[in-house]
């Protein structure tokens, strides 16, 4: 809110000199945020009250051309530098391009050699074949608003010769306050000022109280507009003045114009400029009705489905049930305390006035204004709060000054209906800001600073909840503060305006923590591990878009695929959640490519959403089942009670599934080419390990198969698969697939345009979390001093047999043989294929090292184990051992 | 010490009169020296000291003296020995020193010839330094707490005291969750109406008219009541619902306002909160809290400074600012060279803290009469802007190498 401050200063009087640093610096520290002073009227001089003598109109122009003779002359004090007063050096002439004034008005004249808002330097011209001596002003030039319309004609009684800028205040200090949206009564002077009086400890005068007409209260005899409250929960105050006879020419007060300019709030009407400006200084929107437009009593209610209005806006608007309408017998004039509706509007020719200052429902206007995109200065208000006592007094502030200000009279009396509202009273312990603070201010400057809100305060009672009781405060919040609901909020009363400088600072209570738990401690390591590992972790985008689904293959049916939507999405291309990190990562990788960056190992820990599988789809009519939503509405619960544990599980029902997973991309070298030699390019073997680092780290027992799973390539993808065991989550005994590693789908790295073999990984690191969340602590391993016995075994399998299979068959065979596990380690260090194996066929080298944990092995032992390992690789993979395969052929 | 005994035949032994020994000796000595490979060296060994060396064959005369001679003798011939053994073992050591010293410098490479060959890993600063604050906290005895990022209406609104259709819930740009079972289509892309609600629960923000809740059928655009979380406060909620009191955590991650991407705002950015819920805390434990991380994030000594700001679930609220780290206030004075940091104000904004408001407790099912709390909570982003000089938060969204590169394992 922008509020000049010599407008606070009329009803918080600083001492002098007014130091506005000062004055923005204690604000601020009460809760009123200055965002920024702005010294205004200081960027003009030389402008001065001027009469029009005499008017000639150049013909022979596009548009009227007006060459005035004007004259300074006149018997001012407090004259302009450069305006004569006498003489003939008092008169001059100007050429001006509008036409909104007559000989004998007085405007304001900017002297040659003067300087306008902008640094906009005015000079003598040759213009239209004349000589202009200075510039006639109009209300924007001279930075009052933007009517450039017209030029600015100035009150009769204004003196001739006078610098304008003295004669119209216009210097000033104007403050933009950021009030947050708890404090409605601040976004007003009469708010405003009182917060700056607590804050300087000066008196403070509310202007809702100062200069109201002796008849404000009184009610007259029902002659004035008749209305009604239909609807209790809309409204509650709805009150009508009428001033009759006005003569809608007169302008705006000059002062009032500079004001409202200053409060940015544009000058329309003297109607409209009179109900703006006693909002902007009392906080009470008001709108003001033409009579004779009016058709029947006014009514407050909801409106009717089918019923519309054509607001100020000239909008033609469609009214919801839900809205607050003003309604005549012709329907609805109006939405309440958000817009007038333009057929009641006050016009040029309006003479009688019904001046309407209502309280109506903050959620209500809250709900009308959003739902008609209409944000005005009223309803601003209105949503905030605003102080349910106003009506009367404010309308009664409007009519009167109406009634001077455009020659008028006011009606006596007037129209009132009332809904009873409850004043709220909290009944705090004196000592409860205290306690919120950690700091003693005692009870008197509790009551002290309550009072300055304008609370009523009394003491008396004690409390039974405490031993030995404490003092009670009884505490009325005033009208203009709906906010003030709670114990709470009264402390925070007394503690702002006592200044949060004053609260200590309390050493920190050492409590009894647990660390972080197994499953963070995982993903920490895991991203260290992964960052050891040379990959680099990147951030990519949380959103996405079925199309994404395309482009990585994905099967219809695919859980992947089950996307939450957005129902306001930034992006149209990304207008749901991630379900996947590859599409997002894919992406960050090509651009680092197009970046320069060829040689990438990327990584991204990060969650991704998918609809319940309990979403019927059935398939959508893109066919992608589940396309949509979550399965159930989450309901709002209630506030005044915790929720039970069936509420709760209803929420927790309604949210998507949210896994989080490890994604990788890898492309480019994997080794480095540099002098010594060749890099070695990124292969799936990488993306496989990256995965096998990941899962090692995790320490949870797993397994690898070959995979077969969009968006990788079939042949050089790998599945890996949690086994079931005890503690596990594969609770049904089945193993549980966790993710998939290898190089991509040649058709997905065409889709992403990104280089060939680029290859990916993504695992599903909520699954491993829990898996690994029962493991028990690692077992410290028996250290054997005794020598090792290596054994080398080369085996021939069939192409297709995976030699993960192989080897666990031989660690299985070995782990058999006897009474204790001797095989240490098995290693494969050759894979051979080749005529010597035969086609179709493929060695597979192993050293298996044995070593006893209390002797040195003998060769027979050895034998044992080496043969029982090797039987067992038979007999699981048909293997043969490939000495006798030779000896064989 | 007797004399010579003249009654006694003296046998004369030439060689082993004191000058020809010490002719052996300094003749072997000199071989030794002379000696300028380890071949030599062996040569003169065995030239000096072996079986036919002239010392040896000296020795063994020793025998042929009279009794009163041969200690003499044999003392002048160990001595000799002795000689030729130390100098034999100091030449060898020259030998190999000499040997070492030139194979150590024919093997001399250069070092500083590149060997990056496997690539340089990184984590992102966001998470690192996410888990620095949270490192600060755990060492206070605070617990981290998490939620999802898809979260219900309730939780990231309702419950935290945002009552329905009060304008600070729509300061918030809020992403919401299209609704169930129907496309998007009828919303027009932009935020629907209320979600239904069974019930009233939250107050008007006035104290009338009452009872204004919108109790109407769902509109044209029915609600999913789910949101992208906006703040990491709802897990507070989750916290106080499901731990038991007294409770201290904090909770970093992911949230989401519907705000266009620039240099300052990203629709996806990430907070840490903390909340402590016990009986009887006050400001002074939260400035006590704030303070301490403050300390351990920037530095010690930096003053903090509260000033009364607005959020819905705490009350009173504040917000915080601490002393500038980089000027500490210097930049303020006249005449000083401004400050990037702290735009030559002398103080940053860090977070935003408070009370936890009562109406919070309450919708958690704590009593608020014997508990209070207080909560506070940063932008990570916003962190890494103050404390790493980060100056366009799209550099830390969008993925770049470089960027997580050059933060290494630490922010
Ligand atoms: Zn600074």
């Amino acid at each position: 809110m922008l509020v000049p401050l010599s407008w606070l200063l009329t009803y918080a009087p600083l001492p002098e000199p007014v130091d506005v640093g000062e004055v923005a610096r204690r604000l601020t520290g009460i809760g009123l945020e200055i965002e920024s002073i702005e010294q205004v009227g200081h960027d003009i001089s030389d402008v001065a009250v001027a009469r029009v003598l005499e008017i000639e109109n150049l013909t022979g122009h596009k548009k009227p051309i007006r060459y005035c003779r004007v004259s300074t002359a006149g018997d001012s004090g407090g004259s302009s530098p450069r305006a004569s007063t006498a003489g003939p050096d008092a008169e001059r002439s100007v050429i001006c391009g509008a036409v909104n004034f007559a000989a004998g008005d007085l405007v304001p004249l900017a002297l040659p050699g003067a300087v306008l808002p902008g640094g906009f330097e005015i000079g003598v011209s040759k213009r239209y074949g004349r000589e202009s001596d200075g510039m006639i002003c109009s209300a924007a030039e001279l930075g009052l608003g933007d009517d450039h319309t017209g030029i600015m004609v100035l009150p009769p009684d204004a003196p001739v010769g006078a610098d304008f800028v003295s004669y119209a205040g216009l210097r000033d200090i104007v403050l933009d306050v950021n009030v947050t949206p708890d404090k409605g009564h601040a976004l007003s002077i009469r708010g405003m000022a009182r917060e700056l009086a607590s804050a300087f400890g000066v008196a403070y005068a509310d202007p809702a109280e100062a200069d109201l007409p002796a008849w404000v209260a009184d009610p007259g005899r029902g002659e004035v507009y008749p209305a009604s409250i239909a609807d209790p929960t809309a409204c509650d105050r709805f009150a009508l003045r009428e001033v009759r006879g006005i003569d809608p020419a007169r302008p705006t007060p000059l002062a009032m114009r500079v004001r409202l300019a200053r409060a940015d709030t544009r000058s329309v009407s003297l109607a409209v400029d009179v109900t703006n400006y006693l909002m902007l200084e009392l906080g009470q929107p008001m709108h003001a009705f033409d009579r004779s437009a009016l058709d029947g009593p006014i009514v407050v209610r909801r409106a009717r489905e089918g019923e519309r209005l054509e607001t100020l806006d000239h909008v033609v608007r469609a009214l919801d049930p839900d809205d607050i309408a003003i309604t005549d017998s012709s329907g609805p004039i109006g939405l309440a305390g958000t817009m007038g509706g333009l057929a009641t509007e006050v016009s040029e020719s309006s003479t009688d006035l019904v001046i309407e200052a209502a309280h109506f429902s903050a959620p209500g206007v809250a709900r009308m204004s959003r739902r008609h995109r209409l944000f005005s200065q009223a309803s601003a208000r209105f949503e905030r709060g605003v102080d349910y006592e106003l009506p009367i007094r404010a309308s009664a502030k409007a009519a009167a000054m109406l009634a001077e200000l455009g020659g008028g009279t006011v009606a006596p009396g007037y129209t009132l209906a009332v809904e009873p509202v409850e004043p709220v009273t909290i009944v705090i312990a004196a000592d409860h800001p205290d306690r919120v603070a950690g700091t003693a201010y005692g009870t008197d400057t509790v009551v002290r600073r309550l009072r300055e809100v304008g609370c009523t305060v009394e003491l008396g009672g004690r409390s039974e909840a405490t031993p030995g009781g404490r003092d009670l405060l009884t505490v009325t919040p005033p009208s203009w503060r709906p906010d003030l609901a709670d114990p709470n909020d009264l402390a925070e009363e007394v503690i702002r305006l006592e200044g949060y400088e004053k609260v200590g600072i309390a050493m920190p209570r050492a409590t009894a923590g647990k660390g972080r738990t197994a499953a963070q401690r995982l993903r920490g390591a895991i991203a260290r591990a992964l960052a050891g590992g040379g990959y680099v972790e990147v951030p990519s985008s949380a959103f996405g878009s079925a199309a994404d689904f395309d482009r990585l293959q994905l099967p219809p049916e695919d859980p992947r695929r089950r996307a939450v939507l957005l129902a306001n999405p930034i992006r149209d291309e990304e207008p749901q959640l991630r379900t996947t990190l590859l599409p997002g990562l894919l992406r960050v990788a090509g651009r680092n490519v197009g970046r320069g960056f060829a040689d990438l190992s990327l990584f991204e820990i990060g969650n991704v959403a998918r609809s319940k599988e309990d979403t019927a789809g059935g398939g959508g009519a893109n066919g992608h089942p589940g396309t949509g939503a979550p399965s159930r509405v989450a309901p709002i619960l209630p506030v005044d009670r915790g929720p039970t544990p069936e509420e709760i599980a209803e929420l927790e029902r309604a949210l998507p599934d949210q896994p989080r997973l490890v994604g990788m991309v890898l492309t480019g070298h994997r080794d480095r080419p540099g002098w010594w030699g060749d890099g070695r390019p990124a292969s799936f073997h990488d993306a496989i390990e990256a995965a096998h680092i990941v899962l090692r780290t995790s320490r949870v027992p797993y397994s690898v198969q070959a995979g077969q799973c969009a968006p990788w390539h079939p042949g050089r993808s790998a599945e890996f698969v949690i086994e079931p065991g005890p503690g596990s989550i594969t609770t049904g005994g089945e193993p549980v697939t966790v993710g998939f590693a290898g190089e991509l789908h040649p058709r997905v790295i065409s889709e992403f345009r990104l280089p060939p073999r680029t290859c990916a990984v993504e695992l599903d690191l909520s699954l491993i979390e829990r898996a690994a969340a029962d493991l028990p602590p690692v077992q410290a391993p028996v250290i054997s001093t005794y020598p090792v016995a290596s054994q080398d075994v080369a085996l021939v399998v069939d192409e297709a047999v995976p030699a993960a299979k192989v080897q666990a068959a031989l660690v299985a065979g070995a782990a058999a043989a006897g009474r204790e596990v001797l095989l240490e380690d098995v290693r494969l260090f050759d894979v051979y294929t080749g005529e010597q194996v035969g086609r179709g066929r493929k060695s597979l080298a192993y050293t298996l090292r044995f070593r006893a944990p209390d002797r040195t092995l003998t060769d027979d032992e050895v034998a044992v184990a080496r043969d029982a390992a090797v039987a067992s690789a038979g007999r699981l993979t048909g293997a043969v051992l490939r000495g006798s395969v030779s000896a064989a052929g | 010490m007797s004399a010579p005994n003249n009654t006694y035949d003296p046998v004369r032994v030439a060689v082993l009169e004191p000058a020809e020994v010490e002719r052996m000796t300094s003749e072997a000595l000199a071989a030794i020296g002379a000696a300028a490979s380890f071949k030599e060296l062996k040569a003169a060994e065995v030239a000096h000291r072996g079986r036919q060396a002239p010392l040896t064959l000296a020795s063994a005369e020793i025998g042929a003296l009279p009794p009163e001679a041969k200690a003499e003798a044999g003392r002048r011939v160990g001595v000799a020995k002795k000689q030729l053994e130390e100098a034999l073992a100091a030449r060898q050591a020259d030998l190999e020193a000499d040997r070492d010293r030139r194979v150590l410098q024919d093997e001399t490479a250069d070092v500083t010839l590149p060997w990056d060959i496997s690539a340089v890993g990184a984590r992102h600063p966001v998470a690192t330094l996410s888990d620095r604050l949270a490192d600060v906290f755990i060492g206070m005895g605070y617990e981290i707490a998490e939620g999802p990022e898809v979260e219900a209406e309730w939780y990231n609104f309702d419950a935290l005291n945002f009552p329905p259709d009060h304008p600070a819930r729509e300061m918030q740009d809020t992403f919401f969750v299209a609704d169930p079972g129907g496309s998007r289509g009828d919303t027009g892309g932009r935020p629907p109406g209320p979600a239904p609600r069974g019930d009233t629960g939250g107050r008007p923000p006035g104290p009338a008219p009452r009872g204004d809740t919108g109790g109407r059928p769902p509109g044209p655009a029915p609600r999913s009541g789910l949101v992208l979380r906006t703040h990491t406060s709802p897990v507070q909620i989750r916290a106080m619902l499901t731990r038991p009191l007294p409770l201290y955590v904090v909770s970093p991650g992911k949230c989401f306002r519907s705000d266009a991407l620039d240099a300052t705002h990203s629709p996806v950015f990430h907070q840490i909160e903390g909340l402590a819920v016990d009986e009887g805390l006050t400001m002074a434990d939260l400035r006590g809290a704030i303070t301490a991380f403050v300390d351990a994030m920037f530095g010690e000594g930096l003053r903090t400074r509260l000033r009364p700001d607005f959020f819905p679930f705490t009350e009173p609220s504040a917000d915080v600012s601490m002393e500038c780290h980089v000027c500490r206030g210097e930049s303020t004075k006249p005449g000083a060279p401004p400050c990037r940091v702290c735009k030559s104000q002398g103080w940053i904004e860090i977070a935003g803290c408070g009370m936890v408001n009562p109406r919070v407790l309450v919708a958690c099912g704590i009593d608020p009469d014997r508990y209070s709390g207080f909560a506070f909570g940063l932008g990570i982003e916003r962190s890494l802007m103050i404390r790493n000089g980060l100056t366009d938060i799209r550099d830390a969204i969008e993925g770049d190498v470089r960027f997580s590169s050059a933060f290494g394992m630490e922010a």
